[in-house]
């Protein structure tokens, strides 16, 4: 017990490695605040692509979804990072996860979306246009505000995710919590660090586990 | 009372947090006999009849059925509540499984049955039902009417000493109440003690030996169909009856 | 050169390609495997933990509430990094493969035993009644009237949630275990062409995009249940 304590609960190591693990925290931040976004912006281009009624739209949309959707993220980023450099694409560590998160995160939301405003009844967009609403606006007015009401625990739970996805960016070298973890513990030699970042993690997100757990009680049980 | 009645509450006494549901309720049901519980909404009628299996646990109070004491800790209540036959309101079928499947279940895995044993009680069941043509049909493909009979074969399969109902026709459309009565006047006559919670009074006058009427969790008033509907003595009572006349 | 000429050399080089396809072929074996032991196991234990949970016994149940949550808020990696790199700090050392298997077990443990849940709380409290009524007891009324009906309405969730989850064996690859992300990482620096990443995207491909596509379907298929 004395060796696990002192292995991965050690106080000292804690202060020690604090100011690390305090710059990682927030580069993980910072990497959330900025592929949540991009995601989105993607899966709501999809999610609009994919109300096309033709099928030259419809069907390269579908394979482009599946395969960000069947690629581990992590293999999308290591092929980004590791793989273009050799055609002269340096992009850094920043912009492969921009771009890795941008594809994949995309394809998520996109499907989410794309779900929610199929569950919009038809008769809502023939309303807002009966009343003189250009599509447009009809999709920005009416439907995607039901959509996104609809499928927001889906959105919250993938959001989740995508936050959680942001520590493979520790195997690009980008400073983020994990990876910051892992340089405090390869100096002091105690595990300390990377519980300390698991730690950070779960106070992180757990009011958001506890959120969704809720949320989807609910859904499944009026699902009968 | 001449011979021990085959049901025997008394006392009964329910809490649900604040609210004092059941307030000291006595019934007993001779055997063969048919109690009719009527009452307003609320009253504890559904109550009542879930502390007689023990599907809901009596805050005070006995409860006796067929000789077994059914809340003294040591009686084997899932043995027991096989004497019991109940039927919901919402019957309850298990959707998973074909009509046939419905009635076996409990054959198979409460008395222990060999699956072609429980499934030759099974039918028999449902043919007391007018079912048997049904006994391949999951819950989905059959009228609202027929769930409910198999319900009843699924209570009765069992050969149960009483049986409940808890407003067993009144998730039922107008045309498929009949059946239903048909079918329990059937077991009646068959000498099946039978304690039943509905509002269809014309069933009351026909197949009832005894009205008992419950307000606020107590039995106001008792007797035979004919005096409780003609002359009611309590004027809860006569309140309640005019209303259900007029429908 | 042409631009077009050093994108297929680098991507598509067909010398790197053929020397490299037996390890990635041996490294997609070895993914499959991780994934299916990942899928028992996880599946499994989050039955076992839902249907424990159903008993309500308080103090068991928090523990659960607290386990599913700690692994649903958890990233993966971090899981797998601790577990082989922290643990031999206190003496105890993984292999990558097992403590890989071991990270994302939990993680699908945790998942399923939430989808597990919901389900069997969605089965209407009339179906324990009548169970009951006619005699089965607790754990039979669970095991056939109530699991059967629960576990319906759960497999679109639980499929695409496998799915998503048994990706992450291409996190196995942070520790040095040989699947086709290491494998193919393990290529890229021998011969100093990425040719062998291709060749495993395109593996990972063939192994997740019909189970995608499968996904896709169950949800639709199950759909009339909404
Ligand atoms: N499980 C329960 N928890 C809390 N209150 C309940 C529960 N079951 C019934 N009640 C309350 O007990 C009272 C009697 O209900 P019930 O026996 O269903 O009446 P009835 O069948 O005569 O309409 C009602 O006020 C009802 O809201
Ligand atoms: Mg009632």
């Amino acid at each position: 017990m004395d060796v696990f304590l002192e292995t991965f609960l050690n106080w000292r190591i804690v202060q020690e490695a604090w100011p690390i693990l305090w710059q990682g925290f927030q580069a993980t931040l910072l990497l959330s605040a900025l592929v949540v976004p991009l995601g989105l912006a993607g899966g709501v281009m999809i999610a609009l692509l994919s109300t096309a009624t033709t099928p030259w739209v419809r069907w390269p949309l579908r394979v482009w979804v599946d395969t960000f959707r069947a690629l581990p993220p992590l293999v999308l980023l290591v092929f980004i990072f590791a793989g273009l450099p050799f055609i002269g694409l340096d992009v850094g560590a920043w912009g492969a996860v921009a771009i890795g998160f941008f594809l994949n995160t995309g394809a998520y939301y996109g499907e989410i979306l794309r779900a929610g405003i199929e569950s919009v009844p038809r008769g809502q967009i023939e309303a807002a246009r009966s009343t003189g609403l250009t599509r447009g606006q009809a999709m920005a007015y009416i439907v995607l505000p039901q959509a996104v009401r609809n499928v927001l625990p889906d959105l919250i739970s993938n959001t989740l995710e995508v936050v959680k996805l942001t520590s493979i960016a520790s195997v690009v070298a980008l400073p983020e919590l994990l990876f910051q973890a892992r340089q405090a513990q390869s100096v002091t030699y105690n595990a300390t660090p990377i519980m300390a970042a698991a730690v950070a993690y779960f106070v992180l997100l757990w009011p958001v586990v506890r959120l969704l757990s809720r949320l989807e009680n609910r859904q499944l049980a009026g699902r009968r | 009372m001449s011979p021990a009645p085959i049901v025997d509450a008394r006392a009964i006494h329910k809490h649900f947090g604040h609210l004092h549901v059941l307030r000291g309720v006595d019934l007993q049901v001779a055997e063969k006999e048919l109690v009719f519980l009527i009452g307003p909404s609320g009253s504890g009628k559904s109550t009542l009849l879930r502390c007689l299996n023990r599907l809901e646990e009596p805050s005070a109070g006995s409860v006796t059925v067929d000789g077994i004491d059914m809340l003294d800790p040591r009686t084997d209540i899932n043995k027991a509540r096989q004497r019991i036959g109940m039927v919901f309101q919402s019957f309850n079928l298990y959707p998973h499984m074909t009509a046939l499947g419905n009635v076996a279940l409990a054959l198979r895995k409460v008395q222990g049955l060999p699956r072609a044993d429980a499934e030759a009680k099974a039918q028999a069941a449902l043919e007391r039902v007018h079912l048997a043509d049904r006994a391949d049909h999951y819950p989905a493909q059959l009228s609202g009417g027929q769930q409910q009979r198999v319900a009843i074969a699924r209570a009765i399969a069992l050969e149960p000493r009483v049986m409940l109902f808890d407003e067993p026709t009144s998730a039922l459309d107008p045309e498929l109440v009949g059946g239903v009565l048909a079918v329990m006047r059937e077991l009646r006559e068959d000498g099946m003690t039978m304690v039943v919670v509905s509002h269809e009074m014309g069933f009351a006058r026909a197949a009832a030996d005894r009205v008992v009427f419950m307000a606020d969790g107590l039995i106001v008033e008792t007797g035979p169909p004919g005096e409780i509907f003609a002359n009611p003595q309590h004027e809860r009572t006569r309140a309640f009856i005019s209303q259900i006349e007029r429908h | 050169m042409t631009g077009w000429e050093r994108f297929t050399d680098s991507f598509f080089n067909a010398r790197v390609m053929a020397e490299y396809l037996p390890k990635i072929v041996d490294g997609f074996v070895l993914t499959v495997w991780l994934a299916l032991l990942i899928i028992v196991a996880g599946l499994a234990l989050g039955l076992l933990l839902a249907v424990l949970r159903a008993f309500g016994l308080r103090p068991l149940n928090w523990l659960i509430v607290f386990t599913v949550d700690l692994f649903r808020a958890l990233p993966p990696l971090v899981i797998i990094v601790l577990l082989f790199f922290g643990l031999p700090n206190a003496g105890i050392e993984l292999s990558g493969f097992v403590a890989s298997w071991l990270a994302l077990t939990l993680v699908l443990m945790a998942f399923a035993e939430e989808i597990f849940w919901a389900g069997i709380t969605s089965v209407p409290k009339g179906q324990w009644e009548a169970a009951r009524s006619t005699g089965l007891g607790f754990v039979q009324t669970l095991a056939f009237v109530v699991l059967p009906q629960a576990l319906r309405i759960t497999i679109p969730p639980l499929t695409n949630r496998t799915i998503a989850i048994t990706k992450g064996t291409a996190l196995a690859s942070v520790v040095a275990v040989q699947d086709i992300l290491g494998a193919a990482n393990a290529g890229v620096s021998f011969s100093f062409n990425p040719s062998p990443l291709t060749l495993g995207a395109i593996a990972y491909l063939i192994l997740f995009f019909p189970v995608v596509v499968l996904g896709r379907w169950i949800e639709t298929r199950f759909a009339w249940r909404r």
